[in-house]
């Protein structure tokens, strides 16, 4: 027998890797039930029946610096070069619920994303943009409701009926005490802003995706693909679980919940996580809540190459890594994608490396011909199993949350928090002790690095924010404005939905920071559990 | 009669706005694991927050973790503060997303050490244990 490389074959998360594959493998495997049609439950070959041989997914590069004036420039870069929707970064201090003049924004304005304080920034970043032929995505969790109520008005001062507005509001609070840290009240006051988020969007936005459920970042912060799968789809279980228990019926939303995941480099097992994914979903929802619409019972998704997979050592192969990770979304499915620039663990990317970003997906789409048959990979004895796998994998997490009372208090135990560090620690082991390499970082180590340009933000972008705010606080009614805050903190106080209070407030112009500090003074705000 | 030699104290924060700590808690647990005291702030601090607790906790050097961009308005303004508060003794470092141009201009304003991503945890532990005189 020819001696094998080394004794253990794992995928990236962990699983055991056997040699070779078979239908023994598959005993407990049912082709009707585990598998099915595209289109039909439990979904795992995808939620159409003829996916990208209708419609290609979504080519949507995440983009946001400087001023609004700066993104817009980009957004209109992007879309001139055949990108088909917008997505927003915005900065920390907007990220945070504070505005671009406030003394703990210092030195963060326009650096992580654009600076969104007023609804006169959001006229901006969309001027020349028809909101009603382009969707836009906006990553955006503590704040959400703001944002979504200063999108909301940017369309009404322009004419376009809410009806035909699409779009996706990140809104996914709970990942953020699990991973992303950004949020801004305690995790009730936030359950509640989504649940209004939601039923306001059902009601006068039914095109908009209210929330996108996110394992993005809590691939990011180091988990594995199981834990990127349980969390994720348990923090969306615990949302349409408070939808319900607000009063909506699960057919009145659940179709407009979407998803977003992390794609890293274990290219099957990423695959197999977009189909547990969608299988898993279909078969919770269809346990817990009946739906009688079937698309409440389909996950569909956004995904994004794993930022935390690209090197600052010998940034071309970040182009290579990128692509493989695309090519595992398309083949897993996915509605929509965003790919990394090859310059990101420098800085924000410039024009050039963000067009070949999306260059690389327009390969992908249109030469590799990997569009022409729907889940390629159905069937094979390794996908199957590992798609089986990480279904399983989830399911024990499932049950360890629900032992736990649920998400909010397993954040409070710090329960995921420390599952994901105990995670990202055996992977950086695993790196050190070259169990695992990284071209160029542990191997292939080159000494005198060719260097790349990098896109720069300057200080010039905080004084202009600072001096337009000034200038909107001189000019606007002040009375009206803290009237509308004033009704907003009542309404916080008590239950009604706070989306009418907050348009008011945002078209009276009250900007974001004051939005978010009126609201903190109502429900307070949160300091996490420290775990290390 | 010899004196046992005092423990390194380093205080490991994030400090700014930025909430990515999945580096800053490697390098801490590294740091504990290795002998030495380690204090995590948490998220959100300010730089005020980092060098009050700094100086309460009587810590030999700092340690900041900066992947938001705001790198060149954080790391001089915490050097400001321990200048004004006498405690200029404390030893900087940090790590993040941090391009290779404004490394020059951090370490003539005082930062000992940048580290880039990619770093083994192993080299910070040394540097670290390196401050002992």
């Amino acid at each position: 027998m020819t001696q094998e490389r080394k004794p253990r074959f794992t995928s990236l998360s962990g699983l055991d890797i056997a040699r070779v594959y078979s239908a023994d493998d598959l005993k407990a495997w049912d082709p009707k039930s585990d598998l099915g049609r595209p289109g039909e439950f439990p979904y795992t070959r995808g939620v159409y029946p003829t996916m990208y041989r209708s419609r290609l997914w979504t080519m949507r590069q995440f983009a946001g610096f400087g001023t609004a004036e700066d993104t817009n420039r980009r957004f209109k870069y992007l879309l001139q070069h055949g990108q088909t929707g917008l997505s927003v970064a915005f900065d920390l201090p907007t990220l945070m619920g504070l505005d671009s003049d406030d003394p703990r924004a210092r030195g963060e304005v326009g650096y992580c994303g654009v600076a969104v304080s007023s609804l006169e920034d959001m006229e901006h970043l969309f001027d020349g943009i028809p909101l009603d032929q382009v969707t836009t995505s906006m990553t955006i969790n503590g704040p959400a409701a703001v944002i979504f109520a200063m999108y909301l008005a940017v369309a009404e001062r322009r004419g376009i009926p809410f009806e035909r507005l699409g779009g996706t509001l990140q809104n996914d609070i709970l990942k953020e005490y699990i991973a992303q840290k950004e949020w801004l009240f305690p995790p009730e006051p936030h359950l509640r802003l989504i649940v209004d988020t939601i039923s306001h969007g059902a009601k006068h936005v039914p095109k908009w995706h209210p929330v996108s459920i996110s394992g993005y970042h809590i691939r990011e912060a180091g988990s594995t693909a199981v834990q990127e799968l349980a969390f994720t789809l348990y923090d969306g279980l615990t949302y349409v679980e408070a939808v319900v228990k607000a009063g909506l019926n699960v057919d009145a939303f659940a179709p407009q919940l979407s998803f977003f995941f992390n794609v890293h480099n274990d290219f099957f097992e990423e695959i197999a996580k977009f189909r547990a994914a969608r299988r898993l979903w279909a078969r919770e929802m269809e346990r817990r809540h009946h739906p009688k619409d079937p698309r409440s019972l389909q996950l569909r998704c956004h995904a994004q190459t794993a930022g935390c997979s690209l090197t600052a050592q010998q940034p071309m192969n970040n182009v290579v890594r990128t692509t493989l990770q695309a090519l595992a979304a398309v083949l897993g499915g996915t509605q929509s994608l965003h790919t990394n620039s090859m310059d990101e663990t420098l800085a924000l990317p410039t024009e050039e490396a963000v067009k070949l970003a999306l260059r690389t997906q327009q390969i992908i789409a249109h030469e590799s011909e990997v569009t022409n048959t729907v889940d390629p990979l159905g069937g094979s004895s390794y996908v199957e199993s590992l798609t089986n796998r990480l279904e399983e994998g989830a399911r024990e997490y499932f049950r360890k949350l629900d032992a736990m009372g649920g998400m909010v208090r397993a954040i409070e135990h710090g329960y995921p928090q420390r599952e994901i560090l105990d995670a990202s620690q055996r992977y950086q082991r695993e790196v050190e002790r070259k169990e695992r390499i990284i071209v160029g970082v542990n191997e292939y180590v080159e000494p005198d690095e060719q260097r790349i340009p990098i896109l720069k933000i300057g200080p010039e972008v905080e004084k202009a924010q600072v001096d337009r705010l000034a200038s909107l606080r001189a000019r606007r009614d002040s009375f009206k404005m803290a009237g509308t805050l004033e009704e907003l903190q009542e309404a916080a106080a008590g239950d009604d939905n706070l989306m009418p209070y907050l348009l008011d407030a945002v078209k009276a112009e009250a900007t974001l920071g004051e939005i978010c500090a009126a609201l903190k003074e109502v429900f307070g705000t949160y300091k996490e559990p420290v775990v290390l | 009669m010899t004196v046992a030699a005092k423990p390194l104290r380093v205080l490991i924060g994030k400090v700014g706005l930025d909430g990515h700590d999945r580096g800053v808690k490697l390098v801490a647990r590294a740091l504990r694991d290795a002998g030495v005291e380690v204090i995590y702030t948490g998220l959100h601090q300010t730089p005020e927050q980092i060098v009050n607790t700094a100086i309460q906790e009587d810590v030999n050097a700092i340690g900041l973790s900066v992947l938001s961009g705001a790198h060149n308005h954080l790391f001089p303004r915490v050097l400001e503060l321990l200048k004004e508060q006498g405690a200029e003794d404390i030893v900087i470092f940090g790590g993040g997303i941090i391009p290779d141009d404004d490394i020059p201009r951090l370490k003539a304003a005082g930062v000992r050490a940048l580290f880039r991503p990619g770093t083994a945890t192993d080299e910070v532990v040394k540097f670290v244990k390196g401050l002992r005189p």
